[in-house]
């Protein structure tokens, strides 16, 4: 399980990507690395354009007064960069890029349980895509990526409906890819991968799949409620007929907060994969990580409610919110002690995929800290829509969800693409990403603890200072996002071939040839032993 | 493990997918698969159903009062109709397992009929409540002291019965395909659990109904009057 690269790279054998040319071979691949690539093409896509939308959103804010936008275009640029951040890049980051290309891998098998489902939920993706891309271009939408009643069932005159029914259909994608998941560590592990022997990977992957399966639905519903109150102005949300509109919030957070996990807890998984390789040690408290990853998903079923302490939920229901939030602490704590012991007395070796996992460990310290402060019913009175928020869960997704991405996009570069990056502009950028983030992020929490509200185009101008910080770190992270995707999308071509093992890891992964044959193993692997049997003797990496 | 993968690709070639061992790991991936998919379809009820408790709850009288004008005798007549599709959908299954074809396209077409019985039903029922003026929106009519929640309460059963429907149709789709393939001989004793997923959908959609008769058409007290 632990043999490094001794041999030499394999070239010239067929592997999936070159078992077959032309466009068509890709559009109706069953196999699971390639439906990987599409969707990696999709979501960056989509990446670049909620990051345009940031753009914009940062322009406006550099002064105080409204200048660049109208308020109204400005509330059209903040809803489609959460639409199109949130729904189309990071929930399918992790899981549909790097879950769907490693876990049947991981596991030893030849493709997942549904290559057609697989495929299906790629095109899923991109119909949702096309519709909420036709919303942005016919007007766009401005109620916000949460969609909240009345406002968007009675009152916008945006483009609601079509941002809801492209939302609606991509669900579909999310559920499936979590069906197909489910089934494939359920079904089909290789013999001798005993559940309490599947990387951390997989076990972040299984909590996911489990949000998505029980949680988007949830929320699919709740947009269909939305699309027919608008159609037909029968009232289930509008309190002139009798609806209530804080029943939106209920069935809309009971998915959306869980869908904070489903962004975080993939990454969560490359870090702890990362982490135990680069520090050359097991992993600490396996047992601990993965049962945290499941506390995580089923105590975050139980939490929504800490999105309405000043919605008109009662008192008693939102110290129960309030306590139970609390509690979420415990499980992401035990992760990020777990890695951190893991790297106490290890032969660290700071390749770039660590550099991002440090950079995951500190900036999801704070912003899960700081998650605290919103969990206290007294405290969030005062932060509740400031930009408070906004830092904290850019912490959680930009800082910790993207974080995780990157970090295990570059690990497993080698594997997807058979070609090593380079490695200097790799942690160059990292090192940008790390400071353009913080100075994008930090200054917010202030902001908001001063008391400026989020989602508006002015502000007053003592609150400058700190905006033009923010702006000015948004732009070095920006330089921080396009290095990468140059130097990637060059080493795909003149990158040095990459051998089998490159960083010399555990794991099923790494035992076939960069880029994996089509069938991924020629023969069924059988397991033997732990995983992340690393010791220092072997701290040789490329 | 790799020549027990050669070997059953032998004896089912035509059906053993690539990334199965072989035909049993096949039949629990696709079992399971389904039920996790109904896990999903029952938190996807569950909303509507949550939004209906929460509602009746806040508007008794009104949900009461629109339940008097639902029709409790094709209501239950389709109830009786689905529990019979539920039997004879049972009954195709065991025909599959047996290997029975005729039989199995018997039971298969009986279920389709009374799957297409109940939404002709539905189709008539859904008409009178448009003549009686009881369709959600600015046209509703309601004669009584509790309409504004009535008009709730018909909100609700368009569209729990709506997206009910929905699922029926999706039901009635899979059987015409079964039936096609059952009827070119592709299920047999070995390979029938195909009918066995397919039927566990078929089952759902019931059950869901089940829920839906008495939370619609049994809230009206209507011995009391
Ligand atoms: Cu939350």
């Amino acid at each position: 399980m632990s043999t490094v690269l001794t041999a030499p790279p394999v070239e010239t054998k067929t592997n999936y990507l070159n078992e077959s040319y032309g466009i068509k071979s890709w559009l109706l691949t069953k196999d699971h690395k390639r439906i990987a690539l599409l969707y990696l093409a999709a979501i960056t896509f989509f990446f670049a354009v909620g990051g345009f939308f940031a753009v914009l959103i940062r322009l406006e804010l550099i002064t105080p007064a409204g200048d660049l936008m109208q308020p109204e275009t400005y509330n059209k640029a903040f809803t489609m960069h959460g639409v199109m951040m949130i729904f189309f890049f990071l929930i399918p980051a992790v899981p549909a890029v790097l879950g769907n290309f490693l876990v049947p891998m991981m596991i030893g098998a030849r493709d997942l349980a549904f290559p057609r489902i697989n495929l299906l939920s790629w095109y899923i993706y991109m119909v949702g895509g096309v519709f909420t891309l036709y919303a942005m271009v016919a007007g766009g939408v401005d109620t916000g990526w949460t969609f909240y009643t009345p406002y968007s069932s009675t009152y916008s005159n945006t483009q609601v409906m079509a941002t809801a029914i492209g939302i609606f259909i991509l669900g579909f994608s999310s559920i499936l890819t979590g069906l197909n998941f489910i089934v494939t560590i359920h079904k089909m592990r290789a013999p001798g991968l005993t559940w309490f022997r599947l990387p951390l990977f997989i076990w972040a992957h299984y909590a996911t799949s489990v949000i998505q399966i029980l949680g988007t639905p949830v929320v699919a519903i709740a947009i269909v409620l939305v699309g027919l109150e608008r159609a037909f102005r029968i009232g289930i949300f509008d309190p002139k007929l009798g609806g209530d509109p804080i029943l939106f919030q209920h069935l809309f957070w009971f998915y959306s907060h869980p869908a904070v996990y489903i962004m975080i807890l993939p990454s969560m998984g490359v870090i702890s994969e990362l982490v135990t390789c680069f520090s050359r040690k097991k992993i600490f408290g396996y047992g601990f990580v993965a049962m945290s990853s499941v506390a995580i998903a089923v105590l975050g079923f139980l939490v929504w409610g800490h999105h309405m302490f000043v919605s008109g939920q009662s008192v008693y229901a939102g110290m129960v919110f309030s306590i139970l939030s609390y509690l979420v602490a415990i499980p992401s704590a035990i992760k990020v002690f777990n890695w951190t012991a893991t790297l106490y007395r290890g032969s660290i070796s700071y390749q770039t995929p660590l550099l991002y996992a440090l950079g995951f460990i500190g900036l999801f310290t704070i912003g899960g800290l700081t998650g605290l402060f919103l969990a206290n019913l007294a405290v969030d009175v005062h932060l509740h829509d400031t930009y408070f928020v906004v830092g904290h869960f850019h912490y959680i997704m930009v800082g910790g969800a993207i974080m995780g991405y990157l970090g295990g996009l570059h690990f497993w570069w080698p594997k997807i693409t058979g070609r090593l990056y380079p490695e200097g502009w790799a942690r160059l950028s990292a090192l940008v990403l790390f400071v353009g983030f913080n100075l994008t992020f930090f200054p917010q929490f202030i902001l908001g603890y001063l008391g400026m509200p989020r989602r508006y185009h002015a502000y007053p101008e003592e609150f400058q200072v700190l905006n033009v910080m923010s702006s000015a770190g948004a732009s070095i992270l920006a330089v921080g996002y396009i290095i990468p995707m140059i130097y990637l999308i060059w080493s795909m071509r003149y990158g040095k071939p990459a051998p089998a093992n490159p960083w010399g890891a555990t794991g099923l992964e790494w035992q076939i040839p960069s880029p994996p044959p089509s069938y991924n193993f020629e023969k069924t692997p059988v397991v033997t032993e732990e995983p992340y049997v690393y010791s220092h003797e072997e701290a040789q990496v490329v | 493990m790799s020549e027990h993968t050669a070997v059953a690709a032998v004896e089912h070639p035509a059906v053993l997918q690539h990334q199965f061992d072989d035909l049993e790991q096949q039949m629990d991936a696709s079992t399971l698969g389904m039920w996790v998919f109904l896990l999903t379809e029952i938190m996807f009820f569950g909303g509507l159903f949550a939004a209906y408790t929460v509602y009746r709850a806040a508007y008794p009288e009104g949900f009461a009062a629109g339940s008097l004008r639902l029709d409790l005798m094709l209501g239950g007549l389709n109830t009786v109709v689905l529990i019979a599709s539920s039997l004879t959908m049972a009954l195709a299954v065991r025909a599959a397992q047996l290997g029975k074809r005729q039989d199995l396209v018997a039971f298969l077409s009986a279920t389709l009929g009374l799957g297409l019985v109940f939404l002709v039903v539905k189709v008539f029922e859904y008409h009178h409540k448009y003549v009686e003026r009881l369709i959600p929106g600015p046209n509703f009519f309601f004669d009584g002291p509790h309409a504004a929640q009535a008009h709730m309460m018909f909100c609700f059963y368009f569209a729990m019965t709506g997206m009910h429907a929905l699922h029926m149709v999706v039901g009635v789709g899979l059987l015409t395909y079964f039936i096609a393939k059952a009827r070119s001989g592709r299920y047999t004793a070995q390979y029938y659990w195909p009918v066995e997923v397919m039927g566990l959908y078929w089952h759902f959609v019931d059950i869901v109904w089940i829920f839906l008769f008495p939370l619609l058409y049994l809230i009206g007290h209507r011995g009391v009057h």
